[in-house]
């Protein structure tokens, strides 16, 4: 089973070598907590973003555990150092087989 | 007014966008931060998707959405031969009539990710909906409903969002209504919403007999709100709290 949805990352395209870069990363996701019932009392099950992660150039820079309590259509902003042009590579894995994967291009120099 | 409660000053017409906090302005104006964005993105799909019966997609008729949509939000509710329609059953009759294809739930996401994709297409146009000798009955059945007292709390619509617009319930502003940036992504919500169902939410709030989905009273009370906002620019889709 693949589950997927639309994600989108915002982050500049080109920076200094060794400036501080700021990725905006937002998926979107019902994030359906795991604790609500349907209007007949059945137990809606959990289905969640469980990890985020942020591998830039293949090695892993940023990474995030998602929980019950994170709202619909998560958004995470952090920062990182560019320090070489690349390929940076954005990871959502959750409940249901879901996972969505973005990519972005940085040009350093 | 009753009880001696002060009459708030207000700027003549004022979307609610003004009473956000710098943080939800900023989600709203920008595009990657505005999760309904999705929804807008979800529609443009949708438009190119070949249903029903017909095997046809909505461009099939309407072409390119950029240039044939541009500016139709601001005119709906809008009367189409004798029936007022609203922007969500004018998709559903095309999706009827024209595609034959079951039409559309109200709240579903495919409803709400087209009328977003369509009433995106007006974002930053004002709104156009004025009031003409076809319409005028629909004008007066709205108007009387935003005038009514309703429900257990036997409040109507004016009470709060004219009488008292600028104050606060609760800790919350109370806004002046203006339907200009549906459908929202609304944080209590946590998901995208349309006009109806905010409205549906305020009847509830009174303990009234909320009004149905695509219902003719709906229409009319949408017509007559989006009379009451006309030259408010389209903030479509718009956040709120």
């Amino acid at each position: 089973m693949s589950k997927t949805s639309r994600t989108s990352i915002t982050m500049p395209a080109t920076a200094k070598k060794d400036s501080i870069i700021e990725i905006r990363a937002i998926a979107q996701h019902d994030m359906e907590s795991g604790f609500r019932y349907t209007e007949g009392g059945k137990l809606i099950p959990r289905d969640i973003i469980r990890t985020f992660t942020c591998t830039y150039n293949t090695v892993e820079v940023f990474k995030a555990d998602y929980y019950s309590g994170i709202g619909a259509n998560p958004l995470i902003i952090f920062t990182t150092i560019a320090v070489e042009s690349g390929t940076l590579e954005f990871r959502w894995v959750g409940d249901d087989g879901y996972e969505a994967v973005n990519q972005a291009r940085i040009t350093v120099s | 007014m009753p009880m001696g409660v002060a009459k708030a000053v207000q700027p003549s017409q004022q979307s609610s966008y003004e009473l956000m906090s710098t943080e939800n302005k900023a989600m709203q104006d920008d595009p990657s931060l505005n999760p309904a964005m999705f929804w807008v993105g979800d529609g443009e799909s949708l438009w190119q998707q070949k249903v029903g019966l017909q095997s046809k997609s909505c461009s099939a008729c309407h072409g390119d959405a950029k240039k044939s949509m541009r500016g139709v939000a601001t005119q709906y509710p809008k009367l189409i031969k004798g029936k007022l329609q609203t922007l969500e059953g004018q998709i559903n009759q095309c999706r009827v009539g024209a595609q034959s294809a079951p039409a559309l739930a109200y709240e579903s996401k495919d409803l709400l990710a087209l009328t977003a994709f369509i009433a995106f297409q007006s974002k930053g146009m004002p709104i156009t909906v004025s009031e003409n000798s076809a319409n005028a009955a629909f004008m007066k059945k709205g108007r009387q409903t935003f005038n009514e007292r309703m429900g257990q709390l036997n409040l109507s619509c004016a009470q709060c969002h004219e009488d008292r617009a600028g104050l606060k319930l609760g800790g919350s502003p109370i806004p002046q209504g203006h339907p200009n940036a549906y459908p929202i992504y609304r944080l209590e919500w946590q998901t995208l919403g349309s006009l109806q169902r905010r409205l549906r939410n305020c009847m509830s709030g009174v303990r009234a007999q909320q009004f149905e989905y695509g219902s003719p009273e709906m229409a009319q009370l949408e017509l007559f709100l989006m009379w009451r906002a006309r030259g408010l620019p389209l903030e479509s889709p718009g956040v709120r709290p």
